[in-house]
């Protein structure tokens, strides 16, 4: 089928994309479909799983309930860009070491989150970081080893490692 | 293996995982994440109801429009399939009938997602409806009409009635005998990953191409070649990394045989991705299960005979549920001693998705009833919970009663290790109302003994190949579905080669360049992909010795391969770099390569269903739980779980706790709030929103202990992880829920509202018990008598 499309500019991870698509399209079919930044994953595309969650100006949003040409000329972050420079994220580290990535499909939407989190706070208690990460499913790992690889990565940014 | 524990320089280390990379960055593909130039989208039609006759298809309007490339219906894909050989009851849609709301009927090729969401619109389906069966009782009440025509009568798809041993006899012995019945609701696998697939035809070569998430490459493999009657050696399945599986992808889908065909039928790759609500509906999860279990005791609570009867209700059609069947009777035996057992088992068909094997298939009902039956032994003895158990507790080197071959067992250990950590005996009966410490044990299998299709075949074969650059790569055929099996392959090349995880390249599963492994299911991979690296590696490591030898002048019964070097163990500073040692091999030998092949042990029993049990070993697990209950609004809080689990041998500790702990989170979700429930025939909650699992917030602490009792036939002495440490866990905190209040849930899930109605009870003088009255008033067959082993005969 034929179908209008709009020119969109988005910003992701720093890098500028110029790109038409129909304009109900959805950031994360975006994402995956036209940039092929298919680091970002789904688990619902109904806003019920945080699967799919990227920042939007350092916010995390779900980028299934969110359209694509509402966010332009906004920075957004997805998986692909926590690391920097070749230089792994102090999450992704902490994630690694922990064994807090299982099958790993939840695992871009929770460090997306936890970023958003260790940006505001580098020192979050139990109960906030498991606040923060409660819209996030993970039906791996029962969370313990996610919660214990955000406080380790929040204590390496709190002492002087740095959140690109 | 001989080898001690601290000689090893990888096995038991903590290390990351060796795909953590690419899963932390976004690189892994899943299968929905692949893309291929002229793809086209595939979606599936689904039936309405629940049960009926399809009168018409009419496609032509779906046909007509634009953009649509191809629509099939179950003319096109006739021959049926399933997962047991015994169940090929399947077709990818439906041909004349349908059997559940939710089954595929229609499917369609388009250029895009929704143009073919649009075409299905357009496909007119003309049902004639017939009773819908959505119960085991409505399906016992109702013979006709019949969901299928096969199995023994009615709507019974497996019967089962065994006995080892003499059970009358036994009860007679016994002093006190007690009956109770419990039920245990169906739930599903809820993977983060929807399952998607994507088929490529190559008309010139007339080869197929499935990708797909997948446990089990291999019998989507076979599946595809039967209903496409295309030979195996066309068609190659690559598995891609699975993100979640826990049993919800084990069998040969719809979705897969219809991307092959359409794509077949299109010239061009087509891909289809299920959503959410279809995945509910893919299901295989849970039986909902039925149970009476009878056990006479002597007054020292040493187990005369047990009697147990299993009803699951199936739903549509067969998948596993031949084998799960027997899985509700099989493993009872196999943490206590029970001289004279008798098993009565029946699978019926109801209109609702298929049930199948979910993490533990088919034993988290069965000891969920057996172990809150065995409080309730001890509360009529006068006995301690524990010690009861440890009264019947089998040992090591044990054969049970149905014939299963214990080698080692930890379970003793275990019991001490997780009464000591969690302070039980300080604890239980002692807490303050409304709180409570409950108990219990279980086993599972370390991989099925035998494998689904006949055949005398090893199960897993692992190739390695070292070049010149002194790189090594490991071709296994299993699939890693976050379980850890990539890592647990490379753990094993790495620690015989004297490498690191790390430097051992992967190619797994798919079917063209890796050889076979049954795939991931039944806990199996450990036990035998890892054999069958032990084996592979331990050749090319003769290879690399024998040339390293003659080098450095030494037998190579003096060397040692460690930190990248091949070594003399009494002089470490004469040696060669790995690398080196290969160049010598390969200028001597050619290139250095190797296989190894995993067959389990052949089964003991000789009787019709003795095939479903036996396993080359077996795991244990305790556990204790802590609860806390409000007595008002009957929420129930578990405050933590201490679970001691003999694995054998940890291949990797933060791998296999990160095990126990998924195991634990995905048990408390059963035991508390999951429910595949259905109303008005469909699903009532088919959303992750409304579909309640805990969240980051509700998780309480795991405190994992594990204990290693040195497998022998396991690869470095290691037994499974995935599945074991989730089976004590529900009927653990149902019984800490009698600790704390005295009442018995004996129906999962526990929710409030049960709590509350048996508080209720127990105020009016009742037991404080909710759950099952009772099982129907079936007459099984009269059961099949085993002579039981030699150790067992009085
Ligand atoms: S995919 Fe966006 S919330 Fe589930
Ligand atoms: S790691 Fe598999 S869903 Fe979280």
């Amino acid at each position: 089928m034929h179908r209008e499309a709009t020119l969109l500019h988005l910003r992701v991870n720093g890098d500028d994309y110029s790109v038409a698509v129909p304009p109900h399209k959805t950031l994360l079919e975006v994402l995956r479909e036209d940039l092929l930044l298919t680091g970002t994953k789904h688990g619902c595309e109904v806003g019920e799983c945080g699967t799919c969650t990227v920042l939007l100006d350092g916010e995390p949003v779900l980028s299934c309930l969110t359209l694509a040409v509402d966010v332009q000329g906004r920075g957004i972050t997805t998986v692909e860009g926590l690391a920097q420079n070749g230089e792994l994220h102090p999450l992704q580290v902490a994630f690694a070491e922990r064994g807090a990535a299982q099958c790993g499909y939840c695992t871009p939407g929770m460090l997306l989150t936890a970023k958003a989190l260790l940006d505001r706070n580098p020192r979050p208690t139990e109960d906030e970081i498991q606040e923060a990460l409660s819209g996030n499913l993970c039906r791996c790992t029962g969370y313990l080893k996610i919660l214990e690889a955000v406080r380790l990565a929040g204590e390496r940014l709190a002492q002087g490692g740095h959140t690109p | 293996m001989t080898t001690s524990k601290r000689e090893f320089s990888v096995i038991g280390r903590p290390f990351p995982r060796v795909d953590a990379w690419d899963k932390l960055t976004g690189r892994t593909q899943y299968a929905d994440d692949l893309t291929l130039p002229r793809m086209a989208f595939g979606k599936i039609l689904f039936s309405t109801q629940p049960h009926a006759l399809i009168k018409r298809i009419d496609v032509s309007r779906a046909e007509r429009l634009p953009g649509v490339l191809a629509v099939i219906t179950g003319k096109d894909l006739p021959i049926q399939f399933g997962i047991m050989p015994v169940s090929q009851d399947e077709t990818a849609l439906a041909v004349d009938k349908v059997r559940y709301v939710g089954e595929p009927v229609a499917a369609v090729a388009a250029l895009d997602e929704e143009t073919a969401e649009e075409a299905l619109t357009r496909i007119e389906v003309e049902y004639e409806p017939l009773q819908p069966i959505m119960s085991i009782e409505e399906a016992l009440q109702h013979p006709e009409p019949r969901i299928h025509d096969y199995g023994p009568e009615g709507n019974i798809h497996k019967l089962v009635s065994l006995e080892f041993g003499d059970v009358d006899q036994g009860f007679e012995e016994a002093d006190h005998v007690r009956e109770d019945v419990f039920f245990y609701q169906g739930n599903t696998h809820m993977p983060m990953e929807q399952h998607a697939a994507l088929a490529q035809w190559d008309p010139g070569s007339g080869r197929l191409t499935l990708w797909s998430a997948t446990q089990t490459p291999h019998y989507v493999h076979r599946a595809l070649s039967k209903v496409l009657e295309l030979p195996m050696d066309r068609i190659r399945v690559i598995a891609q990394p699975v993100g979640g599986g826990f049993g919800g992808k084990d069998d040969p889908f719809s979705h897969e045989i219809c991307a092959a065909k359409l794509s077949m039928l299109t010239g061009r790759p087509v891909k289809i991705t299920l959503t959410r609500e279809e995945v509910f509906y893919a299901h295989r999860g849970r039986h909902p299960v039925l149970m009476w279990v009878k056990t006479g005791v002597k007054t020292d609570g040493t187990i005369t005979a047990m009697h147990f009867k299993s009803f699951l209700d199936g739903g549509a059609y067969g998948s596993y549920g031949v084998a799960s069947t027997y899985y509700t009777g099989a493993l009872q035996t196999v943490t206590y001693k029970i001289p004279n057992y008798r098993f009565q088992g029946m699978r019926v068909f109801t209109n609702k998705p298929p049930c199948g094997p979910k993490r533990g298939h088919g034993t988290p009902q069965p000891r969920y009833a057996l172990e809150m039956h065995m409080d309730n032994l001890a509360r009529d003895l006068g006995m301690d919970p524990v010690e009861l158990r440890l009264k019947n507790l089998t040992g090591p080197d044990h054969t049970t009663v149905n014939w299963l071959r214990i080698t080692s067992n930890g379970l003793r250990e275990c019991i001490e290790k997780v009464l000591e950590a969690s302070g039980y005996r300080d604890k239980h009966g002692k807490l303050p109302e409304g709180q409570g410490v409950g108990f219990a044990c279980s086993t599972y299998i370390c991989g099925a003994g035998l494998p689904i299709y006949w055949n005398d075949m090893p199960h897993s074969e692992v190739q390695i190949k070292v070049d010149r650059s002194g790189s090594v790569t490991a071709y296994s055929g299993a699939i890693d579905i976050g379980q850890g099996s990539d890592t647990v392959l490379a753990a094993i090349v790495a620690e015989v080669l004297g490498l690191q995880p790390q430097d051992i390249k992967l190619v797994t599963a798919d079917t063209d360049l890796t050889p076979i492994d049954l795939g991931s299911y039944s806990s199996r991979v450990t036990m035998m992909m890892g054999n069958a690296a032990y084996e592979a590696s331990m050749k090319v490591r003769e290879t690399l010795f024998a040339a390293a030898a003659e080098e450095l002048g030494v037998p190579a019964e003096k060397l040692e391969a460690r930190d990248r070097r091949i070594f003399v163990t009494d002089d470490p500073e004469k040696g060669l770099t790995f690398a080196e040692a290969a160049q010598l091999a390969e200028e001597k030998f050619g290139l250095i390569g190797a296989v190894g092949s995993y067959t389990p042990p052949k089964k003991l029993g000789q009787y019709k269903g003795s095939g479903v049990g036996p396993s080359p070993a077996y795991s244990f697990s305790a556990c204790v739980a802590q609860v806390r209950c409000d007595t008002e609004t009957g929420e129930i809080q578990v405050e933590k779980i201490w679970l001691a689990h003999d694995i054998g041998r940890a291949i990797n500790p933060i791998l296999v706790e990160g095990q126990v702990e998924g195991s634990v989170y995905m048990a408390l979700c059963e035991a508390l709030m999951e429910e595949q429930v259905f109303r008005k025939n469909v699903h009532k909650i088919p959303s992750l929103l409304d579909y309640k699992t805990l969240t980051f917030k509700e998780m309480p602490p795991v405190e994992t202990i594990l204990i290693e009792t040195d497998e022998p036939r396991g690869p470095f002495g290691a037994k499974e992880a995935g599945q074991g440490p989730l089976l004590p866990v529900m009927p653990a905190v149902a019984n800490a829920l009698y600790d704390a209040l005295g009442i018995r849930i004996e129906e999962l899930p526990i929710t409030p509202e049960k709590v509350l109605k048996a508080l209720e009870d127990k105020l009016k003088g009742g037991e404080g018990r909710v759950g099952p009255k009772g099982i129907p008033n079936y007459e099984f067959p009269e059961p099949i008598r085993v002579e039981p082993p030699q150790e067992w005969k009085r």
